[in-house]
């Protein structure tokens, strides 16, 4: 198998101030194939950014193995973990607080080369402008600063950086979701292209079901710190069998004619359980249409419905 | 059956003093609402959307805003011309607004209830005690459950949904005759987002208060429009019935923004339509459209001066010159 990224049972419990444990990512398996697309969605709270930040290695790992293409990057340490992340980069949900405001772009840009040693220093300057011309802005505009830029320009930014280094793989955390709807489909077009281009493999973090539909080859929904469902894109959206991906896809507000003055269309009540006291049975339950009695007691599993379609629910 | 709008905003223009020179932040803005009646403003960040709120309320800061023209009718009375003390006693009572950020509003050193009774004791006359169980009914009408001990929490203890939620209470307190909700569910997350807008959907239908729906998502448009009013650079470039601008868009803005919406049903192999470029400043917009440079059908006309809104079929109209030599059959 072609698998790029491997991750296996993965836990990330932070302690509360009370003695507690914030279960926020919860016993998550998903596999990336070279050169595709994962999406992960879910809603706040889910611990989809808090398993894009683990796989980063920038969120403490409590149990479980992630594995880069062979190298097994839940366990290394130190040096050979620096001496690694170049094949592993990422951009950020938020294009003002993650471009330091004292630097030129070209600086930026260039950071990840000089802080990892990579390539001849007397050649940097040139892969700058190459990576600008990239993204698709002009190379004469690494001179400027980052408050220069618009939303868009600057999360373009925040690509080049993170394709310094000539990383296998990119984590993407809500990468549009700080944009206007026209730049926002800027911005997809150029990631979508640059994979096709380059063969990257991608790991896709957003709340939009449209955005991922649109970028992502597989889809896996989380809630309360683990998946519920994991389908290829199309199935997901064309069979959800999981009532959670049911609702969600429901809820997603659509120009769809049958969506006109529905009034939000809200199938679920309440709010999730607290990550800290969590229901022992099935962790939807509480907020699950179809639950019964059974659902309360017993934590369904992850099982393989249709062909490459795994869900975790009783009465899928 | 002709009912009179609640709010009728004509030509208004609010004009910005920046160290750029004078910004027109606001250009011949025009639309009513009537009661029971939801309007949409949607367009992108800068475009005025939210200054159109803040301006019905008399909230625009002053300097280094202005009104410079035009007026806001409500119930007949032009809110432009009242003195701030006449305002407050409007503000929160006839006319309430809810923000995109349901923790920010909340003060958070006062329980979610005493600062509903707050606003209730504002505007009508009632001892704290009655207040505080209209509070309580308040948070119970808009779907808290166990509003009395509800009333007793501090924002801090609530979710986003339910922080929301209160807001909505404190709002809908005193009855107002038009609810103006900038981004009200743009901080939620989309099942909670999906409550809220039943919830709003909900009440409008019930009190018949007018509302008037800030965002930027045309989805939000579609799930509660009636009717939709879409700006750009300050002005409204289309409006009509909701279902008109979403189905046969007039506007090449309004055409470009539906396409690059990505869809759960849309071929996702093909790459999305783009509206190349950003924004204009609003400092320097020139004589013509605001949207030409961006326009991918603009011809020399466009520059030279403002395009009229032309009628497209009953009340839907769009500002583009190509409508009006009948070019584009949209």
């Amino acid at each position: 198998m072609n698998q790029l990224l491997s991750v296996r049972d993965l836990k990330v419990h932070f302690p509360t101030a009370h003695g507690g444990t914030v279960h926020a990512v919860d016993g998550v398996s998903f596999d990336i194939r070279r050169g595709r697309t994962l999406g992960i969605v879910g809603e706040s709270g889910s611990g989809k950014t808090t398993t894009a930040l683990a796989v980063m290695r920038l969120a403490p790992i409590t149990g479980g193995e992630i594995d880069l293409d062979g190298t097994p990057i839940s366990r290394i340490e130190g040096e050979e973990l620096r001496r690694t992340r170049p094949r592993f980069q990422m951009v950020f949900q938020d294009p003002f607080s993650s471009l330091n405001p004292r630097d030129r772009v070209g600086r930026i840009i260039r950071q990840p080369m000089d802080l990892l040693g990579l390539g001849e220093p007397s050649g940097r300057d040139a892969r700058v402008e190459e990576l600008l011309a990239q993204v698709g802005l002009r190379p004469e505009l690494k001179s400027l600063y980052p408050h220069q830029f618009s939303g868009g320009q600057r999360q373009r930014i925040g690509l080049a950086r993170a394709l310094a280094t000539r990383p296998d793989l990119i984590v993407f955390d809500e990468p549009v979701s700080a944009l206007d709807v026209a730049v926002q489909a800027q911005v997809l077009n150029l990631i979508r292209r640059l994979q096709r281009e380059t063969g990257l493999t991608y790991l896709f973090i957003s709340h939009d079901l449209g955005v991922v539909r649109h970028v992502c080859d597989e889809i896996a929904v989380m809630y309360l710190g683990q998946i519920v469902e994991k389908a290829p894109a199309a199935q997901i959206f064309a069979a959800p069998r999981h009532p959670y991906t049911q609702a969600l896809i429901a809820a997603a507000p659509s120009l769809a004619p049958e969506h006109r003055r529905r009034g939000g269309g809200a199938r679920l009540q309440g709010d999730p359980p607290s990550p800290v006291n969590l229901p022992k049975g099935c962790r939807f339950a509480s907020r699950c249409p179809l639950a019964v009695e059974g659902c309360r007691r017993r934590m369904p599993t992850l099982r393989e419905l249709a062909p490459g379609q795994a869900v975790a629910c009783h009465l899928a | 059956m002709v009912t009179e709008p609640v709010l009728d905003i004509r030509n208004l223009k609010v004009d910005f003093a920046t160290r750029r020179g004078v910004a027109h932040v606001l250009d011949d803005v025009s639309f009513s609402v009537a009661p029971g009646e939801l309007l949409a403003i949607v367009g992108e960040s800068g475009c005025g959307k939210s200054m159109t709120a803040l301006s019905i309320l008399g909230l625009i800061p002053s300097p280094p805003g202005k009104v410079v023209g035009g007026s806001i009718l409500f119930q007949g009375r032009d809110l432009t011309r009242l003195r701030q003390s006449e305002l407050r006693r409007i503000r929160g009572g006839d006319i309430a607004m809810i923000f995109q950020e349901p923790m920010t509003s909340l003060n958070p050193v006062f329980t979610c209830g005493e600062q509903i009774a707050e606003a209730v004791r504002l505007h009508q006359k009632a001892s704290p005690k009655a207040a505080f169980a209209r509070a309580v009914e308040m948070l119970r009408a808009v779907g808290i459950p166990e509003p009395e001990l509800r009333a007793r929490a501090y924002p801090h203890q609530l979710s986003g949904g339910m922080r929301q939620r209160v807001m909505i209470a404190m709002a809908l307190s005193c009855e107002p005759k038009l609810l103006i909700a900038d981004e009200p569910t743009t901080a939620l997350d989309v099942t909670v987002q999906a409550q809220i807008f039943g919830l709003l959907d909900e009440l409008r239908q019930q009190t018949g208060t007018a509302i008037v729906l800030i965002t930027h998502d045309m989805g939000a448009v579609a799930e509660m429009a009636d009717k939709v009013a879409v700006m750009y650079a300050g002005r409204i470039i289309e409006r009509g019935p909701a279902d008109a601008v979403l189905d046969n868009p007039g506007h090449p803005y309004t055409r470009g923004l539906l396409a690059s919406i990505p869809r759960v049903d849309a071929d996702p192999d093909a790459d999305l339509p783009e509206i190349p470029g950003i924004v204009p400043a609003l400092t320097d917009l020139g004589r013509g459209c605001a949207f030409a440079p961006r326009c991918a059908l603009a011809v020399d006309a466009c520059l030279a001066a403002q395009p009229r809104h032309v009628a497209m079929s009953g009340d839907h109209s769009a500002a583009c010159i190509q409508l009006e030599s009948g070019e584009v059959s949209a």
